[in-house]
């Protein structure tokens, strides 16, 4: 399923301090627990975590580190800092609000389901 | 299988696309070494799981390449992510080659070995007795450039790895230079030499020049990379005196503020000392930049013809407008001098910048009508002064002066024929290239002239 641009951006900070909270990873691993956790449907453009991976690091919620690969090869491990912890308690409790929220809405409203299974029809 | 020595193994072909990817990601100002080996690690594991997945290598690659996602929108992230990498940093010594790391690290000490000596070098006549700001002055400005120009000649034979023969000729100018600069009975003060002092600079910068150009010398491109390090070289140095007057000014202020007079150690160390020193460490910085900042003096060069080309206009047509004559007796010639020395660096630094495969534009004419305005200016002025040589008789200044005028003109008129020729589709660019490149000895050779004839015929007067 195409994720808005924006909600991906939203949700990349979350997601990728909430994996390193659960063990230090690097780039590839990090986007694949991402797209095990949504079932394959939350596919992110590989390139674009790398940038978001320097920035968490500039502001320090990261911290990245050479070692080497099981090949043998160089490979760069995040982990997550004291700071970083401190900021994911928030992110946390900012998205249950926003998730209690919308899930009080939901059920009130009717909408036509849509999911990659059945298209709609496409006009013209 | 047909030649198995010629079959790249499954995992050569996969290298080389890494490979070609990786050089593509590199020349991104944006993404760094660094960055790029991260992306690589990525890319690897991807082609790796593909490959469990059932892909072959090259599919896997090709899939795993394009879910990285368009290289422009990842090289604009990380661009906002590090946006001092826009800004072209010359940090020395972190080129990120590794394997140069070494190599530069030792040019570093050899550049301050030789920055440290040019500035002792100034300081070791003294030990001899010959004092610095007082009657020995003349001794100092005749000698000056033979303080650093040397040791930033020894420089570029270093770096270029010259031969043992280029490196005796070399030598054997500047030793010349030595003695022509010191051998003669000057009379204190006399005009011969001070004409001596100005132009033993000009003529040493041809050995600096073969030396800095090594084996290329003899190539037209070899000679052009000189000029442009000349002209970067200018604004370079004008940069670090600026920031030397800022610390001198400091200096003086801080000292005088608990009392102390800090003048005599920065008129008899800091400023002289900086100054030579300031040439080797210019030149290196020029050395060192080149590839990373774009050049100054080519865009210095854009915003001034314009300018340049409609003062003399104006100047032009005033004259005529007012029939005003040239007033010679205050040091016209010199002025003139200046004035075509001006124009052929504008014309030289747009040789250098300019594409030689482009067709004629809206700068080339503007260029031209720079090169005839600036020509019959000086045209008016040689004729004024023509009329009136017997009268005022031949110094060795105003000789110098016509002579430098000459050779000006010489290379101004014949650069105007060719871009002329060029501008009607009658003759290659690159012609004019040449025949600048070819011209330059002429300068240095003017130079030796009023160096070594001027003061034997003017009676070191």
């Amino acid at each position: 399923m195409d994720i808005n641009k924006d909600l991906v951006a939203a949700t990349a900070t979350p997601l990728v301090l909430a994996i390193l909270a659960e063990d230090d990873s690097y780039g590839y691993a990090i986007l694949k627990r991402v797209s095990e956790l949504s079932g394959g449907e939350l596919q992110w453009t590989d390139g674009m975590l790398y940038p978001v991976l320097h920035r968490l690091e500039r502001q320090g919620h990261i911290k990245g580190r050479w070692g080497t690969s099981e090949t043998g090869r160089k490979r760069k491990y995040y982990h997550l800092t004291a700071g970083g912890r401190a900021q994911l308690a928030v992110q946390r409790q900012q998205w249950q609000l926003v998730d209690a929220a919308l899930r009080t809405i939901w059920p009130a409203v009717s909408l036509p389901m849509r999911s990659a299974l059945s298209p709609l029809p496409s006009h013209g | 299988m047909a030649e198995p020595g010629n079959d790249p193994g499954p995992g050569d072909a996969l290298e080389g696309q890494v490979e070609q990817w990786r050089s593509y990601l590199r020349r991104r100002g944006t993404i760094r070494a660094v960055d790029v080996e991260e992306l690589e690690d990525h890319l690897r594991g991807q082609v790796a799981a593909l490959r469990t997945a059932g892909l072959s290598e090259s599919e896997a690659f090709l899939v795993a390449v394009k879910r990285m996602g368009a290289l422009d929108a990842i090289s604009n992230e990380f661009a906002r992510e590090h946006s001092d990498r826009l800004w072209k940093q010359l940090v020395i010594g972190s080129s990120g080659a590794a394997q140069s790391v070494d190599g530069t690290r030792i040019e570093t000490i050899v550049v301050f070995t030789l920055a440290v000596a040019a500035a002792l070098a100034i300081k070791v006549p003294e030990l001899f007795g010959l004092e610095w700001g007082a009657a020995d002055m003349p001794f100092y400005l005749r000698n000056f450039s033979l303080f650093v120009l040397p040791l930033l000649t020894g420089y570029f034979v270093w770096k270029r790895r010259l031969c043992g023969r280029t490196w005796a000729w070399l030598a054997l100018a500047f030793a010349a230079a030595v003695v022509f600069a010191n051998a003669y009975p000057f009379e204190t003060g006399s005009d011969t030499e001070v004409l001596t002092a100005l132009h033993l600079p000009i003529a040493l910068w041809l050995p600096v020049g073969i030396a800095y150009a090594g084996r290329r010398w003899g190539e037209s491109a070899g000679r052009m990379d000189f000029v442009r390090f000349s002209g970067e070289l200018f604004i370079y140095y004008a940069l670090i005196a600026l920031g030397g007057g800022v610390l001198v000014a400091f200096t003086m202020g801080m000292f005088e503020a608990i009392g102390i007079n800090a003048e005599p150690v920065v008129q008899e160390w800091l400023v002289p000392c900086g100054m030579l020193g300031a040439v080797i460490v210019a030149s290196w910085l020029v050395e060192a930049k080149q590839s990373v900042i774009e050049n100054m003096a080519p865009v210095l060069t854009r915003l001034f013809t314009p300018l340049f080309a409609l003062t003399l206009l104006v100047f032009l047509g005033t004259m005529v407008w007012t029939g005003a004559g040239i007033d010679i007796e205050r040091n016209a010639l010199i002025a003139f001098d200046l004035l075509l020395v001006l124009v052929l660096g504008l014309l030289l630094y747009s040789i250098s910048a300019r594409d030689p495969e482009a067709p004629p534009g809206g700068f080339d004419l503007l260029l031209v009508l720079l090169l005839v305005s600036a020509l019959v200016a000086d045209a008016f002025a040689l004729a004024a002064i023509g009329a009136r040589i017997s009268e005022l008789g031949f110094t060795p200044n105003r000789v110098a002066a016509l002579g430098e005028n000459l050779v000006l003109l010489g290379n101004l008129g014949w650069s105007t024929v060719l871009y002329v020729r060029f501008l009607r589709g009658h003759g290659p660019f690159a012609s004019l290239e040449r025949w600048q490149t070819a011209y330059l000895p002429t300068y240095s050779v003017w130079a030796a002239i009023v160096v070594v004839g001027f003061p034997p015929v003017f009676g070191f007067g």
